[in-house]
């Protein structure tokens, strides 16, 4: 495990952030920590990394508890927290050179290479003397994620790592997230872009008013719904031929019940009705993930009815 | 990361603003002075004012008496209120203390930071002033008063101009001092907020209220442990021979100052949540 929280609870004042979590990440996955804004993530993500102080609960990272032993914990992880941020009057080649400068470890003369190769890595190779402050939210984010890599870290922790990004730039986001992680970097990336999470990860963690209400591989999530949709240029036909197992018809698309594609498929076509498209539908992320939480913080009914568990689907 | 930290305060454009114009109002009234001849009457007006058209050499020590007041702190307050505040507001506070930089590391760091700041500021003042002094007026009169380029004492007898360097290097580290202890205040209320401004702002608000309550009898019993009451306790050091009592005082309670200051940021820091 390279996360293990145990009971991990955060109150503020009253209220509370972050309740009872207990995660487990193994070493060298995707993981992929969704729910809505303020579920907790960030306030989860921050104590992991020992920015904020746990209430109660036990952290371990890398196999060493945190906060108490940070100092060799915090230099083999790469973080993003909360969008990225640098010295605005400095350039992003500077910003990397003094932090990278900051801290203990790494030879001051591999300095250069080490804050070449992660600007290079993140697409920002050929990038000028402008200051941060000039630069694009995009560029910006990519420097964030150059910052989280300089170290070569085992772990890396990401927040929202596709914020500001264009689609090629996701794109390429993704492609350098996947190369690490099957170089061993352990990947842990907090989103509320379920697509992004459900093009990345291979485990999911979700999170609803502060609890942790899954954490589950990928494949186990996307289990088939029992339907199977159907496409055919002789619609008709297939209704007739099914008649009471269609529970939706649109044009030349139909929603069959059944689970076993391939012998739907063999009656149709022994009937003769021709088959252009057949796929056993299976749940998307979206619809687990919206079963499983409530509306979020950002969202004030008039009458502020209280969230029901699990969903009212 | 100290390095680190003076390489980003020598970087920022802010804090040659303030060392610029900490030594332009010197400067402008070493000028209007050289221009009109017209001098405070001795016993008013800026300390050593009325002594500079004689002899340019004093003038360091009539510069350090304009900008203590007001000026000086004020760019002290704007320089250590940023210091932590200043990091949380641009976001760069997490990310160095992910890094990790120890959040004692970062307090040390800041506040060697900030010591540099004020001794350039009160060492530049006082480079500036001489030459501005001695180009405006002159080494002052030659071989009549107890040899070449003698400097009037405030109580009377003459020094030599190597005697005034020496008092004018303990003036200046004694003011640094001072301010440290302000900056050292400023540090705290950095950790406090996440608005830099307001950070700055407290700081002038203990310089106010402390000025306030000097003057006051009725808080003689405190006066002593005020921050601004020991600020013109340097002028002793032009004196012949040299009054150390209150210099000696106002040593102990400004470095009292930076201490109980930064043991307080530190309380503070060490167990804040970084929610920025």
């Amino acid at each position: 495990m390279i996360i293990r929280t145990s009971g991990l609870t955060k109150r503020f004042g009253r209220v509370t952030a972050v309740d009872d979590v207990s995660l487990h990440v193994p070493e060298g996955v995707r993981f992929g920590l969704l729910g809505p804004n303020g579920s907790g993530k960030t306030t989860t993500v921050r104590m992991l990394l020992g920015l904020v102080h746990a209430t109660a609960g036990e952290i371990e990272v890398l196999g060493e508890p945190m906060p108490r032993r940070a100092a060799s914990v915090l230099p083999q992880v790469g973080a993003l927290v909360e969008g990225p941020a640098a010295w605005g009057h400095l350039s992003g080649r500077a910003n990397l050179r003094l932090l990278d400068a900051a801290g203990r470890g790494g030879r001051r003369r591999d300095r250069r290479r080490r804050v070449e190769d992660a600007l290079e890595r993140v697409g920002l190779g050929g990038v000028d003397r402008r200051p941060v402050r000039a630069y694009s939210l995009g560029m910006r984010q990519r420097l964030g994620i150059a910052a989280a890599l300089l170290r070569g870290p085992r772990l890396l922790l990401l927040d929202e790592p596709t914020n500001g990004l264009d689609p090629r730039g996701i794109q390429e986001m993704r492609a350098l997230l996947t190369e690490l992680n099957l170089g061993g970097t352990t990947v842990v990336l907090s989103s509320h872009l379920l697509s992004e999470v459900e093009a990345l990860c291979t485990q999911v963690g979700v999170m609803d008013s502060g609890r942790l209400v899954l954490d589950s591989p990928m494949d186990a999530l996307r289990t088939p719904t029992g339907r199977i949709l159907l496409t055919t240029p002789d619609p008709a036909a297939a209704v007739g031929l099914l008649d009471g197992r269609v529970l939706a018809r649109a044009g030349d698309r139909l929603v069959v019940r059944g689970e076993d594609a391939a012998s739907l498929n063999a009656r149709l076509v022994a009937a003769g009705v021709r088959v252009s498209g057949l796929t056993a539908e299976r749940r998307t992320l979206e619809q687990v993930v919206l079963e499983l939480t409530g509306t979020g913080s950002d969202r004030v009914d008039p009458h502020t009815p209280v969230p029901v568990p699990g969903g009212t689907r | 990361m100290i390095g680190v930290e003076l390489r980003l305060m020598l970087r920022r454009r802010r804090v040659w603003l303030c060392w610029t114009l900490l030594c332009a109002l010197p400067t402008l009234v070493a000028i209007l002075l050289a221009a009109t001849r017209l001098t405070p009457p001795p016993g008013s007006g800026g300390a050593f004012l009325s002594a500079v058209v004689t002899n340019g050499q004093i003038f360091p020590a009539a510069a350090l008496a304009l900008v203590l007041p007001v000026f000086l702190p004020i760019t002290v307050a704007i320089v250590s209120g940023e210091a932590i505040a200043g990091e949380a507001t641009a976001g760069t506070l997490r990310y160095l203390l992910v890094r990790p930089v120890g959040r004692l590391r970062l307090l040390v760091a800041k506040l060697i930071s900030v010591a540099v700041y004020v001794l350039l500021a009160v060492l530049l003042v006082t480079v500036v002033s001489y030459v501005v002094g001695v180009l405006a007026f002159g080494f002052g009169p030659a071989a009549s008063l107890g040899g070449a380029g003698g400097i009037p004492s405030l109580s009377g007898a003459t020094l030599t101009p190597a005697d005034v360097a020496l008092r004018t290097a303990v003036t200046v580290g004694y003011l640094a001092l001072c301010m440290l202890a302000l900056g050292a205040i400023g540090l705290f209320f950095s950790t406090l907020t996440d608005a830099p401004l307001a950070a700055a702002l407290g700081v002038l608000a203990v310089v106010v209220a402390s000025a306030a309550l000097t003057p006051l009898d009725a808080a003689s019993a405190i006066r002593d442990y005020l921050p601004t009451t020991h600020w013109l306790a340097w002028i002793d050091l032009y004196r012949d021979p040299i009054l150390w009592t209150s210099v000696r005082q106002g040593f102990a309670v400004e470095a009292g100052f930076v201490v109980v200051a930064f043991g307080a940021a530190w309380a503070n820091f060490a167990t804040k949540d970084i929610a920025s």
